[in-house]
């Protein structure tokens, strides 16, 4: 049974240790480490956090991003489609321009041969009237070298204009 | 740093000086020595190998740290023998003055019953403070504790918080975090946070005594019962000092419980928090004691073969070695888990104590 008797002196140098070691390591040890073990997890929880947020960030504009895309091709295609709209309305327009000027040429170079043809076959009837005339002249000075082949030739004259 | 350098060292210094030789020889000593000091031991002389004093002096305290034998002549440390007589006051002095016991010096002699004790001559009751080989191996061990964590504690400093631990601190934050996560928390909820520097300090406290036992020629410190008592008031003191109003009122006057059973009940619910710190003390003592018991025991055993026999001692050895170091692993995982009763306990308890009112209605009912 004497060792179920506790030794006041043991017990007492045993409530000396533990107090001093609890207080230096209160002070020194286990309040520090514990503030940093709980700083590093709040840490990692806010690092995580902070992870998970730029996740969604990420995949919040990744989307904004397909979304621009997609309204970009969109617009191209509607682009494309109004320049191609654009370009056969300019054909169009420019076929039926030249069609325009080139008829407008046509017709004048039509005019114009009508008239340089008029002119010309004016020329050539003036010149073989008066070729004719000479002709005629050169006959009836032949001709009408007596009186009367002159009167002749006045009688048919005369005639002649009757008739017409 | 420093405990690269002083663990080895400690360690070199208890397996050195114990093997099963000495063990022997140093307890047919005292045998010996008291015999020839008080006549009446004389039989025991003749027994030979007494394991049953081998043991018990082992596991008690002792006012020197003894190392090895040497020609038959024990080599130990004479510690410092401190001691309140109530009329002569303090005296102090070492432990070697009484000649390993067949002396006595100043009035003071050791008597060696199932624990060493200094008794006055003059028939005064003393208070002996010395600074026996349990109060020593404590002040080994407060000096490693107080090492070893403020070391760590500056490595968390100069690493910062968010670098991966490395080295010690490695292997302490598993451990602080377990007492954190599975002893605080559970039991003390949202206040665990203020019990927590006493929790790691019980825990690590115990543990590396516990340890520090377990090694060759260590002390059997934890297994004293004055050690796990002081431990014990200091935990029901904590527990009592940190009681809320529901906690007492619950204990004197429980809520809802009919007057006649109250007088059962209260006397009861006294007992039982007495009973608590009582059942702390007795569990770490009484593991540690037998621990320490049991292994000796299973060394003592080739010694009792021995004296039958040489071959007889020399044969039992290796069933004995196999014995011990089984018992030995067995003590290392005993060391820890004791450790970690002793603080979950402790835990509970506190929890107990403080815990709020919030699954009785009554408490709210007076606001």
């Amino acid at each position: 049974m004497e060792l179920l008797t506790p030794d006041f002196g043991l017990f007492f140098w045993t409530l000396l240790a533990f107090l001093t070691v609890f207080f230096i390591l209160r002070k020194f040890a286990w309040g520090p480490i514990l503030k940093s073990l709980s700083e590093r997890e709040t840490g990692i929880a806010e690092s995580i956090a902070a992870a998970d947020r730029l996740k969604k960030e990420m995949a919040q504009m990744q989307n904004e991003n397909e979304q621009l895309m997609a309204k970009a091709r969109e617009e191209r295609t509607a682009m494309l489609k109004e320049a191609r709209i654009e370009q056969e309305r300019i054909i169009s327009k420019a076929k039926e321009d030249t069609k325009a000027i080139t008829d407008k040429m046509l017709a004048d170079a039509r005019l114009q041969i009508e008239q340089q043809k008029m002119a010309a076959l004016t020329e050539v009837k003036n010149q073989i009237g008066n070729l004719a005339v000479e002709v005629a002249e050169k006959v009836l000075r032949k001709e009408l070298a007596g009186a009367d082949t002159q009167n002749a030739y006045a009688h048919t004259l005369v005639e002649e204009i009757k008739l017409n | 740093m420093i405990v690269k350098r002083l663990f080895p060292l400690l360690v070199a210094i208890f397996t050195v000086f114990a093997t099963p030789q000495n063990l022997m020889a140093a307890h047919e000593e005292p045998a010996h020595h008291e015999a020839a000091a008080h006549g009446d031991a004389a039989h025991e002389e003749e027994k030979g190998f007494n394991a049953s004093e081998v043991i018990f002096s082992h596991i008690g305290d002792s006012h020197y740290w003894h190392l090895f034998d040497w020609n038959e002549h024990p080599v130990s440390l004479s510690l410092p023998v401190i001691i309140y007589h109530p009329e002569k006051g303090m005296e102090f002095f070492s432990a070697s003055k009484f000649h390993h016991g067949h002396e006595s010096y100043n009035g003071y002699h050791i008597e060696h019953g199932m624990k060493e004790k200094i008794v006055s001559e003059d028939g005064a009751s003393i208070i002996d403070f010395s600074i026996t080989k349990n109060v020593l191996s404590m002040i080994i061990s407060v000096v490693l504790l107080l090492v070893i964590m403020t070391n760590v504690a500056k490595k968390y400093k100069k690493n910062g918080v968010m670098k991966a631990p490395s080295g010690f601190q490695n292997a302490l934050e598993p451990v602080l975090n377990f007492i954190r996560d599975e002893v605080a928390k559970p039991n003390l909820g949202s206040k665990y946070m203020k019990f927590m520097p006493l929790l790691l300090t019980l825990f690590f406290f115990i543990w590396i005594n516990n340890l520090l036992g377990l090694l060759p020629g260590g002390a059997n410190f934890t297994g004293n019962i004055a050690v796990t008592a002081c431990l014990a008031i200091i935990s029901f003191i904590v527990m009592v000092v940190n009681g809320n109003k529901h906690f007492w009122g619950h204990l004197l006057n429980p809520p809802g419980v009919p007057t006649g059973v109250k007088l059962l009940l209260v006397p009861i619910e006294i007992i039982s928090l007495f009973i608590k710190p009582v059942a702390l003390m007795i569990r770490l003592f009484a593991n540690m004691m037998a621990g320490h018991i049991v292994i000796l025991s299973v060394i003592s055993m080739i010694f009792i073969f021995g004296g039958i026999s040489k071959v007889a001692g020399w044969g039992f050895a290796p069933v004995s070695l196999a014995f011990s170091i089984f018992m030995f692993f067995l003590e290392l995982l005993v060391a820890a888990i004791q450790a970690f009763i002793f603080t979950n306990l402790t835990a509970v308890f506190i929890g107990q104590a403080v815990e709020e009112a919030h699954h009785h209605d009554e408490a709210h009912a007076e606001h």
